[in-house]
């Protein structure tokens, strides 16, 4: 028995037939090409698989696609806009918040989450909110502070962040 | 990993739901927040042949006062949870614990129902809820019976709840006003379930405890209330030296477990640990 879904992506709207048992993020990468979204592991631990549905971050390797019918639906391909970067993805750049670049479409969807609910977080505050992503690299220093110039930018989008 | 082939559909009522349990019988499982069933089914320890899904119930998600009880639906959140004002008024705890559950990501999806139906031994829940004199409404094909926490959880993974019965809400009396509460726990730093977690409340009068409710999971098969502690300490002062004496021998009467993470000998000094911890907290 197939299910039909209709999902909104990154602000398109897609309907297909989906299995009960296909994952979210299977249907997101194999579906839809949108190989943006990782699977890093199979215990729900490692955050790679990070998208937001309706806003709020979630694992998309620990629900079914059928759950997300109706939803809207963001991944790291939905976050530049008209060709400019979003200022989460300009923090890591400037601030080197990755290495090989596995964890990084979940750190940032994690970090818009945190962000959109509160703009000033403590370096506290960021590390809480990543306690659900996994970094094998790069010893979380660098991702605080890709996080921490995106806060800024976000704030103060006229000034050059220092 | 890929879960075993399933059929899926989504209910559009509590009634509902329960006719197509009804209709399904065994092969069916209900799908909340799917962070315990999803888990189990890509690993494969978990293979029903059809989900139901309630996770977007309205009638399942409400916090709300009623008349000296607090009612949370089954369906709420753990965000749902850290992010009531109503909840924490009445329990300090009740937001404290869902915030330390897994991870952001974990509580925008996960359930209270959920949780409390899963019965995980070293889940926070429970012993929040027998800590707070819950009641857990349960909706059948014959109607509604409510069982208290103290008796809900009858062991490893397992509950009072029927198969053919959904988990509605959670009543909680709002307690005396004075009365503090914390839920404090050792997690596995990995997952974050609690390898030992006590949930306390209490109340102090005239420096004396007046009421006071203790209960702890992680340690045993299911979580428990810890009389000793109670008994020992209610109607006298809390001092550290006599949280101190109260808190020896917790769990010395339910069999302990042990895993990889922790011996039965550590569980048993993180027990004590903590729930000292727990009552310095809330009666100093
Ligand atoms: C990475 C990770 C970390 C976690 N860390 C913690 C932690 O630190 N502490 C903790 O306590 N938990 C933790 N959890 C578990 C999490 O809280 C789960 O969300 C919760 O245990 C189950 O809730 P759910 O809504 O996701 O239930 P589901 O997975 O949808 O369902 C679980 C079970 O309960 C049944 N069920 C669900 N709702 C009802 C209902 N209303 N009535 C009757 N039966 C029902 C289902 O049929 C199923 O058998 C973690 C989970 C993950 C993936
Ligand atoms: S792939 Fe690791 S948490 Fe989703
Ligand atoms: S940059 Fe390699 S895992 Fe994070």
């Amino acid at each position: 028995m197939s299910t039909r879904i209709t999902v909104t992506v990154n602000g398109q709207a897609v309907t297909r037939d989906v299995e009960g048992r296909t994952l979210l993020v299977h249907f997101l990468r194999d579906t839809l090409s949108l190989t943006g979204t990782h699977v890093g592991c199979d215990t729900s631990n490692c955050g790679a698989c990070t998208i937001l549905m309706d806003g709020q971050a979630v694992k998309s390797c620990s629900m079914l696609a059928a759950q997300a019918d109706g939803a809207e639906i963001t991944t790291v391909e939905g976050l530049s806009q008209n060709g400019e970067m979003h200022p989460i993805q300009e923090g890591f750049r400037e601030e080197h918040g990755l290495q090989c670049g596995f964890c990084t479409p979940g750190m940032m969807m994690a970090a818009v989450d945190l962000l959109k609910n509160n703009s000033n977080p403590s370096e506290q505050e960021i590390r809480e909110a990543l306690e659900g992503n996994f970094c094998r690299c790069t010893g979380y220093h660098n991702i605080v502070k890709s996080i921490q110039y995106a806060a800024k930018k976000i704030n103060e989008p006229e000034k050059e962040v220092a | 990993m890929i879960p075993n082939k399933v059929d899926y559909v989504r209910a559009d009522s509590v009634d509902d739901a329960l006719s197509l349990m009804a209709q399904h019988g065994m092969d069916a499982k209900l799908l909340a927040g799917g962070h315990s069933l999803i888990p189990a089914m890509k690993l494969r320890l978990n293979a029903p042949g059809i989900l139901i899904d309630i996770r977007k119930l309205s009638e399942l998600r409400y916090i709300k006062n009623d008349g000296g009880r607090l009612i949370i639906g089954a369906g709420s959140t753990h965000h749902d949870i850290v992010t009531s004002e109503l909840a924490g008024q009445a329990y300090h705890m009740l937001p404290e614990a869902a915030d330390l559950i897994g991870d952001p990501q974990v509580r925008n999806m996960g359930t209270l129902g959920g949780s409390l139906a899963h019965a995980d031994p070293a889940a926070d829940w429970p012993g929040v809820m027998i800590a707070a004199h819950a009641h857990i409404h349960l909706k059948g094909p014959d109607g509604e019976r409510t069982v208290a926490a103290d008796d809900f959880f009858t062991g490893f993974y397992s509950t009072a709840l029927q198969d053919n019965e959904i988990l509605t809400a959670v009543s909680i009396p709002i307690p005396a006003a004075g009365t503090r509460s914390t839920y404090q726990k050792f997690m596995q730093p990995a997952s974050r379930f609690a390898i030992v977690g006590v949930a306390a409340a209490a109340s102090v009068k005239d420096g004396k405890i007046e009421h006071i409710s203790v209960a702890v999971n992680g340690l045993a098969d299911a979580a428990f209330r810890a009389t000793n502690i109670e008994e020992a300490l209610l109607g006298q002062a809390p001092t550290a030296a006599n949280i101190e004496e109260a808190v020896k021998g917790t769990g010395s009467d339910v069999m302990v477990m042990a895993d990889h993470f922790a011996s039965e000998e550590y569980r048993l000094h993180l027990a004590q640990v903590y729930a000292k911890r727990a009552l310095l907290a809330i009666t100093q």
